[in-house]
Order: C-alpha cells, then sequence, then structure tokens
C-alpha cells in the first residue's frame, strides 16, 4: 500500500539523486524533496504503516501520532530553511549528506521499534559527519572523527540496549520503557549522548564549531532533538532527568561567557536550551511534555536563525571570534537584523517564541514543587539572555569597531534567515497555533500579566548587569583562547595516560626484538664459523679421513660389543 | 575609511543615552510591583522586586565567577589541543 512508503526515503533516496543534478534544476529540485515530504506528512492520517516482520518482531518504519508529527514537521521546516539557506553552496557532498542526515532523523522520528530506530541513528550519525569532513581542514578532519565515534558509540548503547530490553520484555517496541530494567539503562545513555547530557555533551562544543557555514546551521537542528524527542517518548516522568536537566542549563553559560568563538557561544547555550527541554520530560505532566516539545520545536529555528546569522558573519568577514569582531552591524545590516530577532527568541522577550514554550516547562516544574529547579532554571533564563541574547549580537555586531568592512550576506541566506525569523515572530505572536499540534489538549496561557512583567523585568535588569559590567570595565575580555570542557579528558587525559603505557609497551618490544636479534645474531656468526665457507665441519674432506673415521666407528661398536 | 559616515552609535554620548533610557524602563518596569496583584504559583516570587533583582545578581554573579574562577582554572592558549 502507498501509505506504507516511509517519509524519509523521500529525502535519502531524493538526497542520492542530487549529484545528478545541475545549476537551477538542483536548487528547484533540492527545495522539492522537503516540501513532498511535508505534504506526505500533512495527509497521512494517524496510524502504523509499513510494518515488516522480522524475527519474529514486527517492525514500524512509520509510526503517525501526535509526538512524532510535531517533530517531523519542524524537521522539514527546518531541512527546507537549511536548503535555502545553502543554496550557493557549489559542494555536492555537503547537499547530499545534508539531505540524509535530514531524512535519517525524520525516519528516526517516526520509527515504531527500537531496530528500525538503531538503523537510522547510525545513519544520521555517518552522513552528518561529512558535513563536519566537507571543511576539508585538519583541524575539521580531526574534530570529525571524534564527533562521528562518540555517535557511533551512542548507536552502540543504544543496539545493546534494545537487545536486552528485547530479552526481559520480549519486545522491541519503541514506546515508554522507563528505568526499570537494564536496557532501560542502556538506552538513557544512548538518548543522553545525543542530547549532550552532562559530560556527555562536549561532542557537540568540539564539533559544531568545527563544520562548515551551512553545515553548523543543519547540525544544530537534528541531531541533538532527535534525542529529545527519544527522551519524550521513551522517558517522560523519570525524575532522574529533572536534575540532570537543571544542571545542563545551569553550566554551560558560564563556558558561553568566556567562550570567544561564537559558534561555539552558541553551541554552550544549545545545551542549556536543552536542558529546559530535559527537565520538562523529566517532570513527566502533560504541562511539562508540552513544554519540553513545543520548546524543541522553537529551539529549532531561533537556534538555526542564530546559527545562519554568525554563518553569514563567518563567510563574509572569515571569522566568528568575539575578540576579532566588532562593528558589522554597518556592513551587515540586515543579518544584525535577523541575528536580534534569533536572540529576542532564545531570551524568551514577549511577542517572541521561547516566552510561549519556555514558560511553560517553568510553570510545570513551580506547579509539582521544585523549587530549587525552577529557581536554577530563572537563573538560566538569565544566563542565556546574558551570551546568547546580548553577547552574541553585541560582540559581533556591535561593541567597539573591529574596521571590517565586508559584503552583506548572500540573497538566500538572507531569505532563509527572514523566513526563520518570521517563524519565531509567528509562534511568539500566535501561540496557539503551536499549542494546537502539541501531543496533550494545551491549558496554557502564555500572556498573562503577570508572566509578562516579571518575564520583561528578569530580562531588563539582566540586560542593566550587563551594561553597568561593561561600563566598569568588568566585563571580561574576549580573549584568543580555548577553555578547557570535558573533552580534556580524552584529548589530553586519556592520552597522556596511554602514551607512557604505549611507550613502555614499545620500549619492551624493542629490548625483545633486540634480544632475539642478538641471539639470532650469535646462532648466525657459530653456524657460520662452523658450516661456513670456512667451517671446519663445511670442508670437502679426504676420502682418506673417511674411512679412517669409519673405522673409528666400528672399533668404537667392537669395543662397546665386548664390554 | 576617512570618508565614511559616523553612524548614530558611533557617538559615545548616544551609548550613554541608550544607558540611561535602559535604566528608565527597568525602573518603569518595576514600578508595576507596587500597583499590580501578581499570580504566582511560588509565594516568594511575588515579592516585589524578586525578578528585577534575581537578573541583576543572577547575570553579576555568572559574570564573575565565569571570569575569576572558570577562566582561571580553564583557559589555555588557543593553540592548545593543536601542539
Amino acid at each position: 500500500m502507498i501509505a506504507d512508503f516511509p517519509a524519509a526515503l523521500i529525502l535519502i533516496l531524493g538526497g542520492l539523486l542530487v549529484p545528478l543534478t545541475r545549476g537551477r534544476v538542483r536548487a528547484a529540485y533540492l527545495l522539492a524533496l522537503p516540501v513532498a515530504a511535508f505534504a506526505w506528512l500533512f495527509v497521512l492520517p494517524h496510524g502504523e504503516y509499513g510494518q515488516v516482520q522480522f524475527l519474529g518482531q514486527t517492525l514500524v518504519l512509520m509510526r503517525v501520532d501526535r509526538l512524532s508529527l510535531l517533530f517531523g514537521y519542524v524537521f522539514l521546516i527546518a531541512a527546507l530553511i537549511n536548503v535555502i539557506y545553502a543554496l550557493h553552496v557549489e559542494d555536492t557532498v555537503q547537499h547530499v549528506a545534508g539531505m540524509v542526515y535530514a531524512g535519517s532523523t525524520l525516519g528516526a522520528v517516526f520509527a515504531g521499534d527500537l531496530l528500525t530506530l538503531f538503523v537510522y541513528w547510525e545513519l544520521t550519525g555517518i552522513s552528518s559527519v561529512l558535513l563536519i569532513w566537507a571543511r576539508r581542514t585538519e583541524r575539521a578532519q580531526r574534530a570529525g572523527m571524534r564527533y562521528v565515534l562518540v555517535q557511533l558509540l551512542s548507536g552502540m548503547f543504544l543496539l545493546a540496549g534494545a537487545l536486552v530490553h528485547w530479552r526481559a520484555t520480549g519486545s522491541l517496541r519503541f514506546d515508554y520503557i522507563g528505568l526499570s530494567g537494564a536496557g532501560g539503562a542502556l538506552i538513557l545513555v544512548a538518548f543522553g549522548i545525543k542530547s549532550a547530557f552532562p559530560l556527555l555533551h562536549n561532542w557537540l562544543q568540539d564539533a559544531y564549531p568545527e563544520a562548515t557555514v551551512t553545515g553548523t546551521v543543519m547540525l544544530s537542528a537534528f541531531t541533538t532533538k532527535l534525542g529529545i524527542y527519544a527522551l519524550a517518548r521513551a522517558f517522560p516522568g523519570t525524575e532522574m532527568l529533572i536534575w540532570i536537566g537543571v544542571t545542563m542549563t545551569a553550566f554551560p553559560i558560564f563556558y558561553a561567557v568566556i567562550e570567544n568563538d561564537l559558534r561555539r557561544v552558541l553551541a554552550y547555550s544549545m545545551n542549556n536550551q536543552l536542558g529546559f527541554m530535559v527537565v520538562g520530560i523529566g517532570i513527566g505532566t502533560e504541562l511539562a511534555v508540552n513544554g519540553a516539545v513545543a520548546h524543541a520545536f522553537a529551539d529549532i529555528l531561533f537556534k538555526a536563525l542564530l546559527f545562519m546569522s554568525m554563518g553569514a558573519v563567518l563567510l563574509r568577514a572569515g571569522t566568528v571570534k568575539g575578540s576579532e569582531l566588532g562593528g558589522l552591524y554597518k556592513s551587515m545590516p540586515w543579518t544584525a537584523g535577523f541575528c536580534i530577532v534569533g536572540a529576542a527568541s532564545i531570551s524568551a522577550f514577549p511577542l517572541f517564541s521561547a516566552f510561549v514554550t519556555k514558560s511553560m516547562i517553568m510553570s510545570a516544574a513551580a506547579q509539582e514543587g521544585h523549587v530549587i529547579s525552577w529557581l536554577v532554571l530563572l537563573f538560566a533564563s538569565a544566563g542565556v539572555f546574558h551570551h546568547a541574547g546580548i553577547k552574541i549580537p553585541y560582540f559581533a555586531f556591535f561593541a567597539h569597531d573591529s574596521g571590517i568592512r565586508c559584503k552583506e550576506a548572500p540573497l538566500n541566506m538572507l531569505v532563509a534567515m527572514a523566513i526563520a525569523a518570521a517563524l519565531c515572530v509567528g509562534i511568539g505572536v500566535m501561540p496557539f497555533a503551536l499549542y494546537s499540534i502539541l501531543p496533550y489538549a494545551p491549558g496554557y496561557e502564555a500572556y498573562s500579566p503577570s508572566h509578562v512583567v516579571d518575564q520583561l523585568q528578569l530580562l531588563i535588569f539582566s540586560a542593566l548587569a550587563f551594561s553597568v559590567l561593561m561600563r566598569t570595565g568588568i566585563y571580561p575580555p574576549e580573549l584568543k583562547s580555548v577553555n578547557l570542557d570535558s573533552d580534556w579528558l580524552y584529548r589530553r587525559l586519556a592520552p597522556s595516560l596511554v602514551a607512557p603505557a604505549a611507550r613502555g609497551l614499545s620500549n619492551m618490544l624493542q629490548a625483545f626484538g633486540a634480544t632475539v636479534a642478538h641471539s639470532w645474531g650469535r646462532l648466525a656468526t657459530l653456524l657460520y664459523r662452523h658450516h661456513g665457507p670456512e667451517g671446519v665441519l663445511a670442508r670437502s674432506w679426504p676420502t682418506g679421513s673417511m674411512a679412517l673415521w669409519a673405522m673409528v666407528l666400528l672399533l668404537g661398536y667392537l669395543l662397546l660389543y665386548y664390554l | 575609511m576617512k570618508d565614511e559616515k559616523t553612524y548614530w552609535l558611533d557617538r559615545s554620548e548616544n551609548i550613554t543615552k541608550l544607558y540611561r533610557g535602559l535604566w528608565g524602563i527597568g525602573i518603569f518596569l518595576l514600578l508595576f510591583d507596587f500597583v499590580m496583584h501578581k499570580h504566582e504559583d511560588l509565594d516568594f516570587a511575588a515579592w516585589s522586586g524578586f525578578y528585577a533583582g534575581f537578573g541583576f545578581l543572577a547575570c553579576v554573579a555568572l559574570v564573575l565567577a565565569a571570569k575569576e574562577i572558570l577562566r582561571r582554572l580553564f583557559k589555555r592558549p588557543e593553540d592548545y589541543y593543536d601542539r
């Protein structure tokens, strides 16, 4: 039946055919793929399609329900925006990898069983690393290798967890799993790596800023939000997630304040925003889960917008280091404007998207009596305005004039940013449109007078703190530097521990080799002495001596016989 | 560069105007706490000036901690991992 055709394959198979196209045809083709997949989802009624029997299990390739549809829609919107943003790119590899990456994320979202999920899960890792390697620098090469190893590791955890879960429950269905069994714990680690849990997070800050201008935007939309979707599906109401999420919201903002690479600052703020979603899933009430997935929807758009604006800066100014930028609003006023819309959205200003999504999570935390968590989330809300809302636009486009004069971003990039900005404002102004597609019936009013005033006070006084610190010179300057994070463990500590061991082993092998060589040499010398051309045993002896020796032997024999 | 036009933001007195304007907005917003009855899920959040004070202090604490603690402990030269 035609309904059994997985929507993911439209993008994956379609993406593989991209190399056959050129020029305008390619542009039209790339734009058509996500639109076609979107239309496909739009007409498909809820239900389970593409059921395949395998090892006595029913695999479900397409499970269409409210949760998967919401993520499916936003991933396709993100894919379309990304296509527009990358239209000027000539590199075919990036177009193919991007489309396969988007498609495999879509496949994972609609997977109804853990095996199908695993296959798409690994495919997202493999296809997305090409967007990092496409930068074609040694640095990107190495960062990409670290990235893909972590992604594949996540897949290994998922597969192991799925098999243990199957043994325990007899089912491979991808539904609520929870932490009751060992399989659940392994699967949580797998999802945790993708969602960048604390200490499992650093692949994100490590790799994303090393990808290409357009690749980073693509990466920002899919992998981590797939992790959030998987958590919302399998672990809602798992209390441990509240604490994990709270930690995620808080610690990255300290790093973001002192980080110089502005795309890396955004990577840290991504971690912070994911934390809010993880908290919402951990609380697990209808309001909280609604808030988590709504915030994921909004986050994909405003984070893409911010990464797009920084990508445009990287393309035109050649750098995104805060220490080298400043005053770019003169050269790139449109990009600056779109960046500010993204900044206002992530900071949850009234009339912008996060105001109507993040607040659901905050409200749920307060209503369920998680006071400490709520206070940390409030701290993180002030902090995200500080580092993403103010720092990003301020150091790139304002601050002191760096003297850089460049062209405005290309038209296709501006169009992509405009669409994302319009959606950010649209969600903020008309929240009911987003609320109507949430998994649970909405019973939430974002625009209460108290909420608007509270939020404005929080933000304006955060901005005042920034201004005061700036004017008094207390604010730390942007410095060329790298700040150690958990990747230090495997980039420095582990190698430094392994290196002496490796050196010892190599010394041992060398010593062993030397001994063997030495002994062999002595043996050879010995053999040579006796059997070589001059060796006593290699001489050709006269027949007489042969007869003599034969006589000696016979005499010896005779002697022994008589004894 | 010499003939380039001067933007409004290039003049430092305008920055000062913006700075004072921001304080004006902040104080105006603070006044709401004294005239408006707030509905809060948590009691202490209804205290006058709670959000304003929290926002200001949170950001100062954030910056100082990042600058004085994190940077001292974890800042390394840019080519740290490339050496």
